[in-house]
């Protein structure tokens, strides 16, 4: 097991070297620079410009660039964005709070939602409530967060005006106030989000649960006589939850990286819209460093995935 | 207009005949921006318009909290360092220049106890000097006096090359000097007319010099001030998220008496215009939007609502099309639209001139920009121009099949014009954004009325406006027979703007496509002209000369101007917010307050 976790830990620097390789070269290729607004400003002259970039080391080749930024990087020196020149570990510790607290508490929802829906359908198929639970699963994942993020805003703040559309990470109000204030402007976008991911998880664990429901051993379990609760929470439930486990385990970078399309609309100062604005503005430093950690998180949710399994699953040995 | 006629116009105004606002809106006419027109007038003795404010409220704070949203949100807060406006926005929250332009493009003091003059002994007779008495008794955030040495010290930051400052061009070739503790004299390098540039405006905020003495040069990124200003305006510093928020709390201590009105102001950034319009006019959340570019249709639908209205000042900005008088297909030492070469058909004037009748630019305000977009003639025009141009500025397509016909262009079977084996067709290219888009359609259909073919082309915006030298379809390189965009005048003075068209500026290989001279047009008496302008102490005679210049550009038929482009916000109905096209949008913040 520890031989197991090491050399996976090992196979992933390789991998992680060459992601921050492909990201920085695709950054490069892009066209313009972060200061492109001068460009088109009469009143900067040229040289403006050209001296930003030269200091800031943006007309060395890419090559140099890369090995500047990786050595630095090892530092634990993740440079600083070139928009609003401060570093980039604090600009992206500013927004963790608000992404975390906005995807975590919609994941939370999505799997209060999917397991169980998922579950009690699965026990249940072809019956009334699994017909409305897949139909409704069906609609949910079927439209995109862009357009119930604006139908929700539409219904509950422009109509109903019960709602504020605008995420404001400061609240100046006290004790409970300030919770209910927090929650009314976090409700929309966690709704949306967690809903879309409900709606698709609510299948997933469906089809996993059918799987093993109709295997030997549930009936054997059932024969003995366990109560139906006992049958499928620790009989069922737990074997058909390794699938499920994998799904939720990828997700998990999804909550430090954000929800790029919702936190923009919902204005949400998380780190997908910092990824956003950043690459909008050709803000390297910054890029580099969410896509980065980004993908370090997806290799270490993979590894940890794996390593579920066999706690899951006392079958499943490691070699 | 030629010298006399202005001077004997600043006659009038001197005595009373015409008055200074029609003054300046006549010089706007003639593509004379209105801070410059104002200039003239102060320098030819009238005295400066005080401006009225409008400001009620009868003691300070009480207002409750101001609630402004920017879709794009401020991402520093050091003005010498801000890359767009919404970072010159978030600084002016903080930081004060000495004086500032109101819309009708008067300099208005902030920190300055009056405006130089001729008459008040602040500008020099030889044009090479300014003198700037400062208010006395302002106070910076932190409780320490503004002085003289404040100025100078902001002065040898933003002109220190290893500061990294996007100011510098204002401050580097000038020297400023401290007289007493509140007097600073700037020297210019030669002659000035239009001497406010450096210490005004949106790159003349003031910065104290004891929080960034230690971080003057290649420390400049260090100064902790860089990120909780201090400064002297009528908000102090409380928090800052770069890209999300900004935030600050009255100035007990502000200059000016009963000022700010608000007890705290919150700029909050990012999503999108549309919503931006919605929180202010139809859910109220916010008090105020910037720049709100949405289509005019959505912005009156919103209005309907009541909560707020679109205010729109105007500014210098204008959306143009520009005929490449290169050959924009052939290959000349490695460049495609050489200043070498000419274009094949642009070269017969009556192209250009058939084409400047087949844009229907009254169809382009009516159906896209509405009150976002005016139709004008008002690049840089001349009197004449001015009138005489009426009809043509008139869309008349059977007028420019006339023309064409007359020139020799015969329709062919196709029903495209044809010259020597030579068809009319042209690429005609700009940025991918809605209204341009429709924009371009609908001069594709005229023209092809009058038997020219219009290829439309649309470029990614991120690319057409950057400078990639490696890019083929960049604005600048412009290998293409036309071009539309919006030139913007972000400067008063119209001797920037109007290095457009001088020579030495046109965008070639050699200078990687950096050239000013888009539009590649080159003129001996252009240029001379701008030489002379350059030089020119007598206010009078250098905008004559501007005016010349305007003339040869139009009557070269170079570019064709489509809509003239106000800036519009959204305001809560309530809120009283003096607005400048000639400024940020924050430049008196300190007058902003709510009716009761």
């Amino acid at each position: 097991m520890g031989r197991y976790f090491l050399r996976r830990l090992l196979i992933a620097i390789p991998s992680l070297l060459g992601i921050s390789l492909v990201l920085f070269a695709v950054l490069a290729l892009a066209p313009g620079d972060p200061f492109e607004e001068l460009a088109t400003n009469p009143n900067v002259p040229a040289e403006v410009r050209a001296n930003l970039r030269a200091q800031f080391g943006l007309d060395d080749p890419v090559a140099i660039r890369y090995v500047r930024w990786f050595t630095a990087m090892t530092k634990g020196d993740w440079g600083f964005s070139f928009v609003s020149r401060v570093d980039v570990d604090q600009l992206i510790l500013q927004r963790l709070p608000t992404t975390l607290l906005v995807i975590g508490s919609s994941q939370l929802l999505a799997l209060l939602i999917a397991l169980p829906i998922g579950v009690y359908a699965a026990t249940r198929p072809y019956s009334l409530f699994d017909q409305i639970a897949n139909t409704f699963a069906f609609i949910g994942f079927s439209l995109p967060t862009f357009f119930t993020g604006i139908l929700f805003i539409l219904i509950f703040s422009i109509t109903l005006d019960w709602l504020p559309f605008i995420y404001r990470a400061d609240i100046s109000a006290t004790g409970w106030h300030w919770y209910w204030e927090h929650f009314k402007q976090a409700l929309m976008p966690v709704a949306v989000l967690g809903l879309f991911q409900g709606a698709s998880w609510t299948r997933y664990v469906r089809s996993a649960v059918l799987d093993v429901i109709r295997l030997d051993y549930v009936t054997t379990a059932r024969s003995k006589g366990l109560g139906e609760i006992t049958v499928v929470v620790k009989h069922v439930v737990r074997n058909a939850l390794i699938p499920v486990v994998t799904l939720v385990a990828l997700q998990m970078p999804a909550i430090f990286g954000g929800a790029i399309v919702t936190e923009q609309i919902f204005r949400v100062p998380g780190i997908g819209s910092l990824l956003i604005s950043s690459i909008l503005a050709n803000d390297t430093p910054v890029i580099m460093a969410v896509t980065f950690v980004f993908s370090c998180l997806v290799i270490l949710f993979n590894l940890l995935a794996d390593v579920l399994y066999g706690w899951l699953d006392p079958r499943i040995s490691y070699r | 207009m030629n010298e006399r006629q202005l001077r004997s116009m600043i006659n009038e105004v001197k005595t009373g005949k015409v008055s200074r606002r029609d003054f300046i809106r006549t010089m706007a006419g003639f593509g004379l921006a209105a801070p410059f027109a104002s200039q003239l007038l102060t320098w030819s003795g009238v005295a400066q318009a005080q401006t009225k404010s409008g400001y009620k409220p009868t003691k300070r704070g009480g207002g409750g909290a101001l609630k402004v949203l920017w879709w794009q949100g401020a991402t520093l807060l050091n003005p010498h360092f801000a890359v767009g406006t919404k970072d010159q926005e978030g600084s002016r929250i903080f930081y004060e220049p000495l004086a500032a332009w109101d819309a009708d493009g008067d300099l208005v003091p902030i920190l300055a106890a009056e405006i130089p003059s001729t008459q008040n002994g602040g500008l020099a007779a030889d044009g090479k000097s300014v003198t700037w008495k400062l208010k006395k008794s302002v106070q910076w955030h932190d409780g320490k006096p503004f002085t003289a040495d404040d100025v100078v010290f902001t002065w040898e930051y933003a002109s220190d090359p290893a500061s990294a400052t996007v100011s510098i061009g204002s401050y580097k070739d000038v020297r400023v000097e401290k007289l007493d503790s509140h007097t600073v004299r700037v020297h210019l390098p030669k002659p000035t007319p239009f001497w406010a540039d450096a210490f005004v405006s949106t790159r003349g905020m003031i910065i104290p010099k004891h929080l960034f003495e230690a971080y003057k040069g290649g420390k400049s990124r260090d100064a902790p001030t860089n990120l909780k200003p201090v400064g002297t305006g009528p908000y102090k510093f409380v928090d800052f998220k770069p890209g999300d928020m900004v935030r600050g709390q009255i100035n007990t201590a502000y200059h000016e008496p009963n000022r700010p009105y608000f007890d705290s102001i919150e700029m909050k950034g990012g999503g999108d215009a549309v919503s931006a319009a919605r929180a202010v006019m139809q859910t109220g959340e916010f008090d105020y939007a910037w720049n709100m570019q949405v289509e005019d249709e959505i912005l009156l639908r919103l209005e309907k609502d009541g909560k707020g209205r679109a205010d729109i000042v105007a500014g210098g900005n204008v959306e143009f099309i520009q005929l490449n008088p290169t050959d924009p297909w052939t290959e000349v030492d490695g460049e495609r639209s050489s200043a070498k070469s000419k274009h094949p058909l642009f070269s017969d004037p009556a192209v250009r001139d058939a084409l400047n009748m087949l844009v229907d630019r009254q169809s382009v305000q009516d159906h896209i920009y509405g009150r976002t977009g005016v139709a004008t003639r008002n690049f840089l025009n001349n009197p004449q121009r001015f009138r005489s141009k009426n009809t043509k500025w008139e869309f008349d397509v059977d007028k420019a099949n006339r023309v064409l016909e007359a020139a020799g262009w015969k329709r062919g079977s196709d029903g495209i014009r044809a010259k020597d084996g030579k068809k009319l067709k042209f690429v005609f290219q700009t940025s991918i954004n809605a209204p341009r888009q429709k924009t371009q359609a609908i001069i594709k259909q005229a023209c092809q009325k009058a038997g020219i073919d219009l290829e439309i082309k649309a470029i990614t915006a991120s690319v057409f406006f950057s400078s990639d030298v490696g890019n083929p379809d960049t604005y600048s390189k412009f290998y293409c027979d036309m071009q539309m965009y919006t030139t913007t005048m972000t400067q008063p003075d119209p001797e920037v703007f109007m290095d457009q068209y001088v020579s030495w500026q046109v965008s070639a290989k050699e200078n990687k496509w950096q050239g000013r001279n888009i539009a590649r047009w080159r003129s001996e008496d252009y240029d001379k002209a701008y030489r002379e302008a350059a030089g020119e102490l007598d206010p009078v005679k250098r905008a004559a000369l501007f005016m010349r210049m305007n003339d040869l550009v139009i009557e070269a038929r170079v570019v064709i101007p489509v809509v003239f482009r106000p800036r519009v916000s959204a305001v809560a109905n309530k809120l009283h917010a003096p607005l400048s096209g000639w400024d940020n949008d924050f430049w008196l913040l300190k007058d902003w307050y709510r009716e009761a």
